[in-house]
């Protein structure tokens, strides 16, 4: 009974989408306003019906309701209860459900929360939400039903692939969904921007909450995948240029460049097309992304074109929604009004920069993504794209970038003095030299650029921080002017700050990697490894059992100068329910470095091969992102963003009034 | 500047931009792409020795040795022909004779495929994509088979 209670209630859930898709734009059309405020009555009801969707599989899941094919297929009836709520969208059919749950999320925020939008604008961007919707909930209920019956309930379902059942994996899809579908958000207001044929600085102004947000989430997103795929695979990388890393990558950098678009048209009214532009795009990045990993064209071009119903049904929300938002974007367009004038030199001229290198750059990790299926598909050849194109491609765009980002916040409005910025980036440059120079002295000269990138990141950490005294008159001023002036510095300057000193952080991590190094060897138990000032002896495999599998594992003590500092086990995992095996790599954390050790097979001579590594400073590549969504959150916090644009206009009328009164 | 000189500078800088990302890009494809060739591929176009490639199949029942130091020999095989590949390290969980694999590195002067990188399925239901066509161009595979584990 529950499943169809599910898939009941997605249904009208497209029934009201397909309301709220129509009816709040005629209502624009005629200035209706009861039409218009239809959509936030509907918009609300579709994230109920949804979320009963989503609540009735979870259910299922949790009940071990084998009868339903989705949770056979999926789950087993011993798998821990955590993996029961998270294998939910641990599959294709789920993971689309959590994306429309999101989705409708996102629609009931505006509705209930988008109170000082004007209506119109409101209503159509509703509406435009509830396309997607729709386009969606059509996928899921023609495509990939997940309330499907068995004809006869099995007795035992097949178990979650035992390489998702991690809970680093396990809240991955939900974070970067939140950040794909956030940036439904913006691609929304821009069509209704478009539609209505109006923009101006108050619409930048209620984007960039929406967008800031989606960003926050796609970062902290891709650096959990990231750390996951870095402990789970076993091979200790913690980035593989692999396409469905790409996926998430190229909506980040969109997103990135919209952002700081978006800044230039709140604060100067320019760059206005171009930032409805990169609304658009971000969000095509993000469907792009979705039909990547959705439609199973990576597993195979071939496949793809033989059982092709869900990937031409993606393909045709792409063509949709990419096709459609561009067309409505070259015609209606042009209609804007141009915004302020800038030197090149300048905040704006600054942002620009920013935004020429992070769309390019995405545009070359689009290139060396579809570059192998555009070929394959075409001329049957088969090729693969890996680290050493986006190395050549990605890292000499990002250089530049890195390296005017300091610049950037401390350039005036307007027409700026590049000089004058470098004269007050001194310490800034001090601090990258000296670092390069110790670098060199420490770490010899094994590699020429590697010190070069701590420079860079050293120069960008203090950079930030420079802006920050810069910006409170710190050491030029009393201590007392300096608190006052902290606090009232606006939120959104320290979240920028704080999030270019995590972009830091993050670069000084990945630079640390070249001084990484490796064992690979066999050994029989009580014969010693050493790697880096830690000794590893091995005291031998012991055995334990787990819920739904058995794990063998070695016991390392680990030693460093003489001292015991505690031990390691790396393990193989055996499910026998998939008959698969996962390996489970044993890390031991040091200040912000690793010990990563992990397991492969047993030899006939009762010797086992390890393989170990140790990463200096690797923490920091995620810590790094942790502090990039500080600062988005803190940007995001800053009252400016919160209020929203015209409500202080409005009392300040009242104000007036009641004086004139 | 007027307006005209500043989105000429705005313009002009945007081209440049694009032209040293398309140049990246084009000297890097030329550089950096691996081609896949299945072992029948190898033994009758005979690549050049030294270039990066990779190449897929099955583990051929057999032939899997293993050696001092975590070396390891063994067969790829698409069913009609064979290619002898050596490898130093630790091979994927799911690594195993009869299984899909792929591997990535350099033909040697004697004819022997020397990875340095081998990648097997993730489980027992996916095969490595480039392993399924080649077998499917020597009629070794049949559609269907990869879902075997479909409820019946």
């Amino acid at each position: 009974m529950i499943p169809e209670l599910g898939h009941y209630a997605l249904v009208l859930a497209l029934a009201l989408g397909l309301i709220q898709a129509v009816v709040p734009v005629v209502g624009a059309r005629l200035r209706d306003t009861a039409m218009m405020n239809l959509a936030s009555s509907t918009a609300t009801m579709q994230f109920v019906f949804v979320a009963a969707s989503f609540a009735a599989l979870t259910y299922c899941y949790v009940t071990s309701d084998f009868s339903v094919a989705n949770v056979y297929e999926n789950s087993h009836s011993l798998m821990p209860l955590v993996y029961k709520y998270t294998s939910v969208w641990g599959n294709h059919e789920g993971s689309m459900l959590l994306w429309v749950l999101i989705l409708a999320m996102f629609g009931a925020a505006v509705a209930l929360f988008g109170n000082n939008l004007p209506v119109s604008l409101k209503a159509l961007v509703l509406a435009v939400q509830s396309w997607i919707a729709c386009a969606f909930y059509l996928f899921i209920l023609m495509t990939s039903n997940p309330f499907l019956r068995l004809p006869q309930a099995p007795a035992e379902g097949r178990d979650l692939n035992p390489i998702l059942q991690d809970i680093g994996l396990a809240i991955h899809p939900p974070l970067l969904y939140l950040g794909y579908v956030g940036f439904s958000m913006a691609f929304s207001f821009a069509i209704a921007a478009l539609i209505e044929g109006r923009i101006d600085a108050a619409w930048a102004r209620w984007v960039r909450p929406w967008t800031l947000a989606a960003w926050m989430f796609l970062t902290v997103g891709i650096a959990m995948g990231s750390y996951w795929a870095y402990y789970e695979l076993g091979w200790g990388g913690f980035w593989f240029w692999d396409p469905v890393e790409n996926a998430s990558l190229m909506p980040w950098l969109a997103g990135t460049a919209l952002l700081h678009s978006a800044v230039v048209m709140e604060k100067r009214n320019a760059l206005k097309i171009w930032t409805l532009l990169l609304a658009i795009l971000a969000f095509s990045l993000s469907l792009i992304g979705t039909f990547l990993v959705r439609s199973g064209v990576l597993t195979s071009v071939h496949t793809f074109a033989s059982d092709p119903a869900r990937g031409v049904f993606i393909l045709m929300i792409l063509v949709f929604f990419i096709g459609g938002g561009l067309t409505l974007f070259a015609w209606r367009g042009p209609m804007l009004k141009q915004g302020g004038l800038f030197a090149p030199v300048s905040r704006e001229g600054a942002l620009v920069f920013n935004n020429l290198f992070l769309t390019t750059a995405c545009l070359t990790v689009f290139v060396g993504t579809l570059y192998p299926l555009a070929l394959e598909a075409l001329t049957d050849e088969k090729i693969s794209v890996g680290a050493p194109f986006f190395n050549l491609t990605f890292a000499p765009l990002f250089i530049p970038l890195l390296f005017a980002m300091p610049f950037g916040p401390m350039l005036a409005w307007k027409r700026g003095d590049v000089l004058g910025v470098a004269q007050r980036l001194m310490a800034a440059f001090g601090a990258g030299l000296v670092a390069v120079m110790v670098t060199f002295v420490v770490m010899g000269m094994s590699s020429a650029l590697a010190p070069l990138g701590i420079g860079l990141a050293l120069f960008v950490m203090v950079g930030a921080l420079v802006d920050l005294a810069e910006r409170t008159s710190l050491f030029r001023a009393p201590l007392s002017t300096v608190r006052s002036r902290a606090t009232g510095l606006p939120r959104s300057a320290w979240g920028t700050a704080i999030a270019h000193f995590g972009i830091a952080v993050t670069l000084f991590g990945i630079v640390c990697q070249t001084w990484a190094s490796e064992r690979i060897v066999a050994l029989k138990p009580s014969q010693i490894v050493s790697l880096a000032d830690y000794d590893l002896t091995f005291d031998g495999m012991v055995q334990h059992s787990g819920p739904n599998f058995r794990e063998l594992a070695a016991k390392f003590t680990v030693r460093s100068g003489g001292v015991p500092i505690g031990t390691m086990e790396p393990s193989k995992r055996s499910f026998a329910s998939r008959n698969s095996t996962t390996t489970e790599a044993a890390l031991m954390t040091r200040g912000v470095s690793q010990l990563y050790l992990s397991l492969g097979d047993t030899n006939d001579d009762g010797s086992i091969a390890i393989r170990l590594y140790h990463k200096p400073m690797v923490l920091l590549i995620w810590i790094g992102a942790l502090v990039m969504m500080l600062g988005g959150a803190l940007s995001l916090s800053d009252r400016r963003l919160r209020i929203g644009a015209p409500k202080p206009a409005l009392k300040a009328s009242a104000a007036i009034l009641e004086a004139a009164e | 500047m007027t307006r005209k000189q500043r989105r000429l500078i705005l313009i002009g800088s945007s081209l440049g931009v694009l032209a040293i990302a398309a140049a990246l890009v084009l000297s890097a494809l030329r550089d950096s792409i691996v081609f896949f060739n299945s072992p029948t591929d190898i033994v009758e176009k005979k690549p050049a020795v030294g270039t990066r490639m990779r190449v897929g199949g099955l583990v051929k029942p057999g032939t899997l040795q293993r050696g001092d130091n975590l070396s390891i020999r063994f067969d790829v095989t698409d069913g009609n022909k064979d290619v002898a590949v050596r490898y130093q390290g630790i091979v994927p969980d799911l690594f195993r004779e009869g299984q899909g694999v792929v591997a990535e590195g350099k033909l040697d002067g004697g004819g022997i495929f020397v990875a340095d990188t081998v990648l097997a399925k993730h489980d027992e239901k996916y095969m490595p994509r480039e392993v399924v066509d080649a077998l499917k161009k020597q009629g070794r595979w049949q559609e269907g088979e990869a879902n075997m584990s479909k409820p019946k």
